[in-house]
């Protein structure tokens, strides 16, 4: 036995590193969506408390980030994708990121609950769960449709933002909820007929390897369906308008024409271009979710000048 | 007489960069809590503070 601990000195955490913890870049999603959320609410919130409330529903995003990567640790060392997260990497111990996602699980549900209410703070926790438990837990390594569940979790940000505002639920932030619920499937699907992926060999179940690429593509296609009804009824509700309507009729247009094409191309046509529809459907959706919401605000702020809404 | 060690090794920066962080973030936590308060007891017709706030504000809407 030595009676010297030694630290590997290349592997002490910085700062950096237990920001990567919280994926700061699914924290942006977040910000923005319910930032929309909150706007676009009937009512309105003191700037400051609303500043807050965006901050803590990002930090309770991000600490559901570290309770995943704190879950994940085994199989984030096995893809390329994911090999360089900081508990893998050895710069943050396992038992570090689950202190971490835990206490600001809870600071952030408390805090949200303080500046707001207890449904803002409610469905905060609920989302934190639901990513954890649901997803990352239970889920993600049983089902080929973990996309779907992954996709909810992450589409509560609106929801949170709105009520944040009202302290209620209602028809508009459903949908808001339910057009980001829609859109990851066809996203990420359309991604996973590309990129090569090393998620067999971590065991997680992908829909284009446990049930093959033919059924990926009819699923893009069916889920394609299901946004566009989505995002054209959220136009319907009082956060739309005839501005948001002309745009998400023309976008789910494209993207629907997108999905057909995917659904009717062969395995062979799509090694031919190097799978160029799929690119080009997978690099629209991105858009198409930053249009969507970002027409709603365009919407808001024509009503202000009496130009928008129904 | 001691030797001292005076050679600054990388480590060393990865530890100040965690605590100027969490110093940071400690100094923004309680700048959030003072402005939360100001923010609601400011505008709680309910409080002193807020009163007068809330009085200009129905004037305002009248």
């Amino acid at each position: 036995m030595s009676d010297i601990t030694s630290i590997p000195e290349d592997r002490d955490a910085g700062f950096g590193d237990y920001v990567a913890l919280l994926k700061p870049r699914v924290m942006s999603l977040v910000v923005f969506t319910a930032l929309v959320g909150m706007l676009v609410a009937p009512g309105g919130i003191n700037p400051f408390v609303g500043l807050v409330a965006i901050l803590f529903i990002a930090i309770g995003g991000g600490a559901s980030g570290a309770l995943n990567m704190w879950w994940d640790a085994d199989i984030d060392a096995k893809m390329r994708r994911t090999i360089k997260r900081p508990i893998p990497a050895g710069k943050v111990e396992p038992g570090e990121a689950l202190g971490l996602g835990l206490g600001l699980a809870g600071i952030s549900v408390i805090m949200l609950f303080l500046a707001t209410n207890w449904v803002a703070a409610g469905l905060l926790a609920f989302t934190i769960f639901f990513y954890v438990v649901i997803y990352t837990m239970w889920l993600k390594r049983w089902t080929p449709q973990n996309i779907v569940i992954g996709g909810a979790a992450g589409a509560f940000p609106p929801m949170i933002g709105w009520a944040a505002v009202t302290g209620d639920i209602s028809l508009a932030s459903i949908l808001m909820f339910a057009l980001t619920l829609a859109w990851t499937p066809p996203h990420f699907w359309s991604l996973a007929l590309f990129v090569k992926s090393d998620y067999k060999d971590a065991g997680v179940p992908m829909l284009t390897v446990t049930h093959g690429r033919r059924v990926t593509r009819n699923h893009i296609l069916g889920y394609t369906f299901v946004l566009a009804a989505v995002a054209v009824g959220l136009g319907l509700t009082s956060v739309g308008g005839p501005s948001y309507m002309v745009v998400a009729v023309v976008m789910n247009a494209i993207f629907i024409k997108g999905a057909v094409d995917i659904w009717r191309r062969t395995d062979e046509d799509s090694e031919a271009d190097s799978h160029l529809v799929e690119r080009k459907v997978f690099k629209f959706s991105l858009l198409y979710l930053f249009v969507h919401f970002g027409m709603l605000l365009v919407e808001l702020t024509l009503t202000r000048f009496g130009m928008g809404g129904w | 007489m001691a030797t001292q060690i005076r050679a600054e090794h990388e480590l060393h920066r990865r530890r100040l960069s965690r605590n100027v962080g969490l110093g940071v973030v400690l100094v923004l936590f309680v700048g959030i809590v003072y402005g939360l308060t100001i923010a609601k007891v400011g505008t709680d017709p309910n409080d002193d503070l807020g009163a007068p706030w809330a009085a200009a504000q129905e004037k305002a809407a009248k």
